[in-house]
């Protein structure tokens, strides 16, 4: 009664069995279907998404947002999806055909592929793997590929700017955001997911709240909105690395981006907000993918909201925030937890004593960094960007950016 | 066969069909392209071998940084668009011949080894922490350990200081 | 354990497979009318000037090279992490010790200017 999903699936493993197919074929169809499901599910939640995103940008901009069709605009999406399936696909002359044709379906997948490990409840999880923390940023490094392949097979000058920016933007605050997940494998001493919300009495966002925030903020960096989306900036190089991409093409970037939203939402629940925990969830794993999905709500409205409130931020300043910010302060969050931690561990203190001062701690960091910034900020020189003149029509001989 | 040895022969197959054509494709991005295949090959060689942490570290570092790399490095340096010049140069002889006698040897060491005929099984520890405390106890490899970020220091300098002229 | 695996192999097929249809999907119902202007490479408009490869700021190599290096440090981190419970004080240590020589490699590159976008 308490786990109808796992229910299901034995319903439906007998069955196959009962038709007298063989064990280990009847293990692969399953798990098929298991994994069709969660994609499945996964698309069809951005379908959903685009309807809140939109009204939520309606609202916090003052406006109602889609509004005609269908009750509350609900059938916006539908009606958006369907335009976006009759379009005509278009490919720029001179592009490398295969490349640009696989490049969006790299993006998408590489999105969806997380979703493999995410667990939703106690027994809900896809694949329980104890390299799960790395796999997720494994499976990140395709999205690189594939934005390095769209930007490259266009043969447009934007795209292959858009892309340097990406990669860089990617590369770059990969690395705070990986040193951030080492935070929650060290709490938890593994890096299986479902260890990780298991371990976390009381959530990992009260012991290593400085390490949830880095983790948030490369999140969206990672996913490249705003302030984060210098690598699409329409005033300066079009639509970045999709530039030539039309139809159904450049709906896979743009599904693959809000999919990667909600995909943060629910990283940052699972490592940070105690995933699918909640009074009940161990007994009832339909209350923990309740839990689970409010909890990713939560981040992924975070996320959306920092997006419509920020404006863009300059390429310079991008790196400079990652390089001689993020970078170093993550570094100096994973000593002091890592020291902290086996000081308490030897001195034995219990678990609410541990946990207020892991919280105090982080606290102590946040404020020195806070006196840092005030005692360095005034004395730094502003950074003028200054061009060259040239005139307007003649094409330049090189750009710099 | 079982199904195990099914998908390591399809997995070995397009492994080396993409390092095949790594070399033979005049295109050094789809080349890079092609190594990126070749490499997601071994990871999946090293999951089968059931070494799950070597093969998620196979991605994340040789096609997450190291072919991002390459790729920076072709895009950086060619007119991206064009084919580039002849695939072998004068030393394919010699590259050849290396790559025989590296093959010849650890084909070697693999049978001597006895690895070969070693049966995959269920391992009962687990394998990241026991790798974890052999890296830093001083019984084991905490040398290795410390010389390896002192290497990746070195690596960082002297990366600067070649790229990098003010 | 592999049955994990063969889940997250699934996956991956599915993954690829769901986009493959919906990027194939226009090309069957959608409109294909082809010509000379439309398959024009953007820019802005005007007619494209010069070849897509421009000449790039070799900064955006240094980047990439600084973070192989994190990359395969943090690589050696987690196997640390996930046997914390199992290790003495002094093997903390040594993962302190490997992280801040890391960090003497960053404040290298600071103190040359290689982290300056200028």
């Amino acid at each position: 009664m308490g786990d109808p999903i796992n229910l299901i699936s034995q319903w439906f493993n007998n069955l196959l069995l009962g038709w007298g197919l063989a064990e280990g074929l009847v293990k692969v169809i399953s798990l098929a279907i298991g994994a069709a499901i969660v994609a499945t599910l996964g698309l069809v939640t951005v379908i959903a998404l685009i309807w809140v995103e939109r009204k939520i940008a309606g609202r916090l901009q003052d406006r109602p947002g889609p509004n005609r069709a269908g009750p509350f605009g609900l059938f916006q999406p539908f009606a958006d999806m369907i335009k976006i399936f009759t379009k005509e696909i278009t490919t720029p002359d001179g592009a490398d055909k295969v490349a640009f044709n696989i490049a969006p379906i790299l993006a998408m997948a590489s999105v969806l592929m997380i979703w493999a490990v995410v667990p939703f409840a106690g027994t809900v999880v896809g694949a329980n793997i104890n390299v799960g923390v790395l796999y997720i940023v494994a499976v990140g490094s395709f999205g690189i590929v594939a934005v390095l392949m769209a930007g490259w097979s266009s043969n447009n000058k934007f795209a292959l700017l858009g892309a340097f920016r990406a990669v860089a933007q990617m590369v770059s605050y990969e690395v705070p955001m990986v040193i951030a997940l080492l935070v929650p494998v060290l709490l938890a001493r593994s890096m299986g997911m479902n260890d990780i919300v298991a371990a976390q009495t009381p959530w990992f966002i009260i012991i290593a709240p400085l390490a949830a925030l880095i983790f948030l903020i490369t999140s969206m960096a990672e996913v490249g909105r705003a302030p984060f989306d210098l690598l699409e900036a329409e005033s300066e190089i079009v639509a970045g690395f999709h530039t030539e991409y039309s139809g159904m093409g450049f709906g896979m970037f743009y599904v693959s981006e809000f999919l990667h939203v909600w995909t943060v939402g629910a990283l940052i629940a699972t490592f940070f907000f105690g995933g699918w925990s909640g009074p009940g969830a161990e007994n009832f794993p339909i209350l923990g993918i309740l839990y689970f999905y409010m909890k990713t709500f939560i981040g992924y409205f975070l996320v959306t909201w920092i997006r419509l409130s920020l404006p863009r931020i300059r390429i310079d300043q991008m790196l400079a925030f990652n390089w001689k910010f993020l970078t170093p302060l993550s570094l100096v969050v994973l000593i002091v937890t890592a020291v902290v931690d086996k000081a308490l561990e030897m001195a034995g203190v219990e678990r609410w004593a541990y946990a207020l001062i892991m919280l105090a701690a982080n606290l102590l960091i946040g404020w020195i960094v806070v006196l840092i910034l005030k005692a360095v900020e005034p004395n730094r020189k502003r950074q003028r960007v200054e061009f060259e003149h040239r005139p307007v029509a003649v094409a330049p001989k090189s750009t710099d950016s | 066969m079982s199904g195990v040895e099914i998908i390591f022969i399809i997995v070995a197959i397009v492994t080396l069909l993409a390092a095949l054509f790594v070399v033979t494709t005049p295109n050094l991005v789809h080349a890079a392209l092609w190594l990126i295949l070749a490499l997601f090959g071994v990871a999946a060689t090293f999951v089968l071998l059931n070494a799950t942490f070597l093969a998620v570290v196979q991605v994340v570092v040789y096609i997450g940084a190291i072919a991002v790399l390459m790729i920076f490095a072709i895009m950086l340096t060619r007119r991206v668009m064009e084919d580039s010049g002849p695939q072998i140069n004068s030393n394919w002889i010699l590259a050849a011949l290396l790559g025989l006698v590296l093959f010849v040897g650890l084909t070697f060491v693999l049978i001597n080894s006895g690895a070969a005929n070693a049966s995959l099984s269920d391992l009962v520890v687990d394998p990241v922490e026991q790798l974890g405390k052999e890296l830093v106890s001083p019984n084991a490899y905490v040398i290795p350990f410390e010389l390896a970020s002192v290497l990746l220091l070195a690596a960082m300098i002297g990366s600067i200081v070649i790229a990098w002229k003010k | 354990m592999l049955d994990n695996w063969l889940y997250i192999g699934l996956f991956i097929i599915v993954a690829l497979f769901i986009p493959a249809v919906a990027v194939s999907l226009p090309r069957l119902i959608g409109p294909r009318k082809p010509n000379a202007i439309k398959q024009e490479i953007y820019e802005c408009g005007m007619e494209t000037v010069g070849d897509a490869w421009v000449q790039f700021k070799v900064q955006y190599y240094i980047f990439a090279l600084i973070f192989l290096i994190f990359d395969i440090e943090t690589v050696f981190l987690f196997p640390w992490a996930v046997a914390f419970d199992k290790l003495p004080l002094f093997a903390v240590m040594e993962g302190v010790l490997f992280i801040l020589i890391l960090l003497a490699g960053l404040m290298y590159a600071w103190r040359k200017g290689a982290l300056d976008w200028a």
